[in-house]
């Protein structure tokens, strides 16, 4: 191997220009770039830790590939991109500019002879005539033609199309330009910061007052993307930006506030539409301005930009009535609460701590329901695109909690305000759920005549209370019996066998009742036998109503199908009760809503530099493919013409031009 | 051979009667529907209306046959919206809506004369018919003309249905996919009388069946035909600019790969006799990829100029961003590798096969695999 005749420098230059290792650059760039598109980004890291298990989530950490945008690697391909882009410019460019201007009008005849695309004619005119009759042509054609006389005869000298080379100019410096713009809005300020440790990410969930001044930006800070949720009658004086699994607080040179936030709907339900109202203050507190924003229409004051990005309740107030699921009559309480907030239910058994999550007024649900109306012909164009929505219909609010246990286990709830009505009948329904992976799970309390759940939960209490459960059997029994049968054993019977339903009922529902029926019947006997224990329940459960209705001074049930589907669905319920894992239900009352607008503010100083970059590319894009640069030669000496012509890209379309520029000198030269 | 002596005559000076008739009756339309309409438009929809009109007239100067095809278009469409008088349920009863141009049906119809042409092609390559293949490019030409008459009235119904809710057809992956299919198709045709082969169509339709394929499924297992909504995100004028650009890049991205197909084949001697010289393939491979590598700078540029107003930036490394990335680098790597190297050949013509996945998990794997900002059209 031969040592290099150059030096280091002069070697990277080469490398640093070369067309493979841009290649090579781009398509590291391309591949780079595949990674953050398949693993999600910028996500809490719990999240990749039960993703990826412990010893991945580390080793992805280092690559940095939770943001691989912002990794020093991938800033690195793009800087030497950068680089490669600058230095090919740097390459080029002279030759290239006097390419532009030059008419390369010092060829010799033999290197003319030697072109690919060389064309002679014989000719009996002057070589002046012929010259200046092909210059007219040339020109017609759109050449920029030099005429050079020489000893021998005349030299054309044409060129077209050069803005070709300034294409090349504009579309590589564009890339620089857009690249520079871009590392301008990046975060390189604060990383440097970070790396030198004037700053730091703040990882704690605390009041943003009181974050420390190391995880603070000031509001000179050149360029941030951030985030701030405002409830209504708020405002907001900084903005939070996430990086890593921290957050920074950036402050902000005025104080933005909410008056309202809407959200408009279609009649189909899907929104339409989201608009914040929002007023500007300064520091001092004069409003400088007021504005509405909405998406697609952000405000841009003090140059920052301000977008309608997201929404959230901003601390709804909630009247609730709580219901004891296991009290042995339908006790119920009233609390209050306000979304993001909390609070504590106390009780024998422990206290339990209400965190209200979320409140929504609208919740469009999918009703089921099939279309009927048959459509002939159009079913076979795969019928209308006029959608048919009547299965979709706004169920109401509804407001979502954890419920906490003094262990400090908590499930999830939704519960709907407003009843719902399935198959005919109307019923309350709340959801559960253990983790936020799982969808709920709802368990349906059946409204009795008046519309209210007061029915059921007596029905509840009535049951679920040991002490009146000979009472019951007894009724039940003598409903049961005829009269005949009255204080006999069989009566005894019964009664002993209603209490005991109702006993196993009472303590665990249809789940305790079906294990003593495996346990105590044999296999073959077991579907006959629960036929007749519900069958027992159902009627002791209508008297145990029956019961409930008179101890609450109220007229005795009617022995008719609504009860009859009450009784039956406040069973299905009272079972579903030991599994709800929460010892009361929590119905909403009234509420008094405050929304949130959700705002990303931006400043992004690049932005303008980038587009320049983006025009200019367009336009270098457009004359390096569609400005074909090409030169022509006439050489006319005395009886002979000789033409040639040259580009740097043989196209078809060259061939052509050629062949016509040919048969106009065979045609000029007659 | 004087002709090869005459200087270009200036274009106006070339246009013949048909030319400024079709100029003026897209003035008149374009006037008209501001007039009608401007109240409901912000300054930037007028300014689109009012730059559409001489973009417009000058496509036809430039490319004849699209006058022809706009003034039917515009013909069919306006006799549809005429036959549905004011309400939706007309089209259920109308005949001629009822079979032919609501919109629904005439995107079947697309669909099924598409189908059509493909066979025809492949029957004319094989038995080297030009009569057939001439035939299959008719066929193309009236399936361009009932999807763009299908878009038109579905334009039109998205109205009937609620003023709040109409908007140009290009909002969701079943509008665009049509989109799609036609201005492949309408490139290709362009190709087709500039090189004055008609060869190149049995290839090319066949990406267009696939989505034709892709649509039919998308309607009838999925019932994505329906006209939704827009979501907030969308409502921007920015949408009439953006998703066209894009789709001319990916139309002729994909146009371009078929061509690369009928280039390898050909290089392996298949069908040779039956296809164009090699140099043909690649000189309209090239063409292909330049114009739609131009249109598709445009589009992510305007994309990301949209962002910038509708999620706060105007490059959020989204999923769709970054493939739209990774899409550019591709052909810009395969421009220079043909621009400055000079190189040809079979591994041009590859490189163009292996981008039409590219760029098709740029615009369909990304809605099915990856979530982000950009998700308009799942499956």
């Amino acid at each position: 191997m031969n040592p290099s005749p150059h030096s280091f420098g002069k070697s990277l230059f080469e490398l640093m220009s070369s067309m493979r290792f841009a290649i090579s650059l781009l398509s590291l760039l391309a591949v780079a770039s595949i990674i953050g598109t398949v693993l999600k980004q910028a996500e809490p890291y719990s999240n990749y830790i039960i993703q990826l298990g412990p010893f991945w989530f580390q080793v992805f950490e280092k690559l940095g590939l939770y943001d691989v945008y912002h990794a020093a690697w991938f800033l690195l391909i793009l800087t030497f991109l950068v680089a490669s882009v600058s230095v090919c410019i740097i390459r080029n460019a002279p030759g290239f500019a006097r390419d532009m201007r030059s008419f390369r009008e010092h060829v010799s005849e033999q290197s003319l002879n030697a072109f690919k695309h060389q064309h002679s004619a014989n000719t009996t005119q002057p070589p002046e005539a012929l010259a200046a009759s092909t210059q007219r042509y040339l020109e017609g054609q759109g050449y920029t033609v030099k005429n050079l006389p020489r000893a021998d005869g005349v030299l054309l000298a044409a060129k077209a199309g050069s803005w070709n080379r300034l294409g090349y100019f504009l579309a590589h410096s564009a890339i620089v330009m857009i690249c520079i713009g871009g590392l301008m809005d990046g975060n390189l300020v604060f990383k440097a910061q970070q790396l030198l440790g004037y700053k730091k990410i703040e990882k704690r969930d605390i009041p943003q007052s009181q974050v420390p001044a190391i995880s603070r930006l000031s509001a000179s800070n050149p360029s941030f993307r951030g985030s701030v949720q405002i409830p209504e009658g708020s405002s907001a004086s900084v903005a939070f930006l996430n990086v890593a699994d921290g957050y920074l607080v950036q402050e902000l040179p005025f104080t933005v506030a909410l008056k309202q936030f809407r959200i408009e709907h279609y009649t189909t339900g899907q929104p339409k539409n989201f608009e914040s109202d929002i007023e500007i203050f300064d520091h001092a507190g004069k409003k400088i301005r007021e504005a509405t924003i909405a998406v697609n229409h952000p405000l841009i004051h003090d140059g920052i930009a301000i977008y309608q990005a997201s929404f959230a309740d901003g601390g709804t107030r909630l009247a609730i009535r709580g219901w004891n699921l296991f009290a042995p009559t339908a006790a119920s309480f009233d609390v209050t609460g306000t979304v993001h907030e909390r609070s504590t239910l106390t009780s024998e058994a422990g206290n339990y701590t209400l965190e209200f999550i979320d409140f929504r007024p609208f919740n469009i649900e999918n009703m089921g329901g099939e279309t009927t109306a048959t459509r002939d012909t159009m079913s076979v164009f795969g019928g209308s695109p006029v959608s048919d929505k009547k299965h979709l219909r706004n169920v109401g609010p509804s407001f979502q909690y954890k419920m906490r246990d003094a262990r400090g286990q908590a499930r999830e709830f939704s519960n709907y305000m407003l009843p719902l009505e399935l198959e005919g009948r109307w019923y309350m329904m709340s959801g559960v759920r253990e983790s936020p992976n799982e969808s709920f799970r709802y368990i349906r309390m059946p409204l009795d005549a008046d519309g209210r759940i007061d029915s059921f939960m007596r029905l509840r209490g009535a049951l679920m209370n040991p002490a009146l459960r000979p009472e019951i059997a007894a009724r039940f029994a003598r409903q049961a019996l005829p009269q005949d049968a009255w204080n006999t054993e069989i009566e005894d019977k019964l009664k002993f066998s209603a209490a005991q339903v109702l006993a196993l009922f009472g303590e665990g529902g249809f789940q305790t009742l079906g294990q003593s029926i495996e346990d105590k019947v044999p296999e073959a006997e077991r579907d006959k036998a629960a036929g007749t224990y519900l069958r027992i329940l159902e009627l002791a459960a209508f008297e145990a109503l029956h019961i409930a209705n008179r101890q609450a001074g109220l007229p005795a049930p009617k022995a008719d199908d609504v009860t009859g589907w009450l009784v039956r669905d406040s069973l299905n319920s009272i079972s579903d009760i030991f599994v709800y894992g929460a010892p009361v239900y929590l119905q909403l009352m009234q509420y008094d809503e405050v929304k949130a607008t959700g705002l990303q503010l931006t400043r992004s100083p690049g932005q303008n530099i980038v587009y320049f970059g983006s025009l200019l590319l367009t336009l270098g894009v457009f004359f390096m493919l569609y400005v074909r640069e090409r030169r022509v030669w006439l050489l006319v000496k005395p009886g002979r013409a000789l033409l040639a012509m040259s580009s740097a890209k043989h196209t078809i379309d060259f061939e052509k031009e050629f062949t016509q520029h040919a048969q106009a000198l065979d045609t000029l030269a007659r | 051979m004087e002709l090869a002596l005459n200087q270009p005559a200036p274009l106006l000076k070339r246009l013949s009667w048909f030319d400024w008739l079709f100029a003026a009756v897209i003035t008149a339309g374009g006037l008209f529907a501001l007039s009608r309409f401007g109240e409901f438009m912000d300054v930037y929809e007028k300014a689109i209306l009012l730059a559409a009109i001489p973009s417009l007239a000058v496509f036809g100067w430039f490319w004849k046959p699209f006058r022809a095809l706009f003034i039917v278009v515009g013909a069919i469409s306006l006799f549809a919206i005429s036959q549905y008088q004011g309400t939706l349920a007309r089209m259920e009863e109308a005949f001629f809506l009822k079979y032919l141009i609501s919109s629904q049906a005439a995107i079947m119809w697309m669909c099924a004369l598409f189908g059509l042409a493909t066979l025809t092609y492949w029957g004319g390559l094989l038995a080297r018919s030009g009569f057939t293949m001439k035939t299959g490019s008719a066929l193309t030409w009236s399936a361009i003309a009932m999807g763009f008459t299908g878009l038109m009235v579905r334009w039109y119904e998205s109205y009937l249905i609620g003023t709040d809710v109409g908007h140009i057809p290009v909002s969701n992956l079943y509008e665009v996919f049509v989109l799609f299919c036609l201005i492949t198709a309408m490139m290709y045709l362009y190709y087709e009388a500039q090189y004055r082969t008609r060869q190149m169509g049995a290839f090319v339709l066949l990406v267009i069946s696939a989505a034709v394929g892709f649509i039919l499924w998308y309607t009838f297992d999925r019932g994505a035909h329906e006209i939704q909504p827009l979501v907030p995100a969308l409502k921007s004028w920015w949408m009439k600019l953006h998703v066209p650009a894009n789709f001319i890049g990916y139309g002729s991205f994909s146009l371009s790969a078929m061509l690369g197909v009928a280039y390898l084949l050909v290089q392996r001697g298949i069908l040779a006799s039956r296809l164009p010289k090699p140099e043909v393939i690649d000189d309209m491979m090239y063409k292909a990829i330049a114009i739609g590598f131009a249109f598709f700078t445009i589009a992510t540029i305007l994309g990301a100029m949209w962002a910038a107003e509708a999620w706060g930036g105007y490059w959020s490394w989204d999923p769709k961003e970054t493939w739209a990335l990774i899409v550019w680098l591709n052909y810009a790597a395969w421009l220079h590798i043909r621009l400055v190297k000079g190189l040809r050949g079979p591994m041009l013509a590859w490189w163009a096969v292996v981008g039409l996945f590219v760029t098709t998990f740029a615009f369909l794997g990304v809605n099915m695999f990856l979530s982000g900002l950009h998700s308009y059209g799942t499956l």
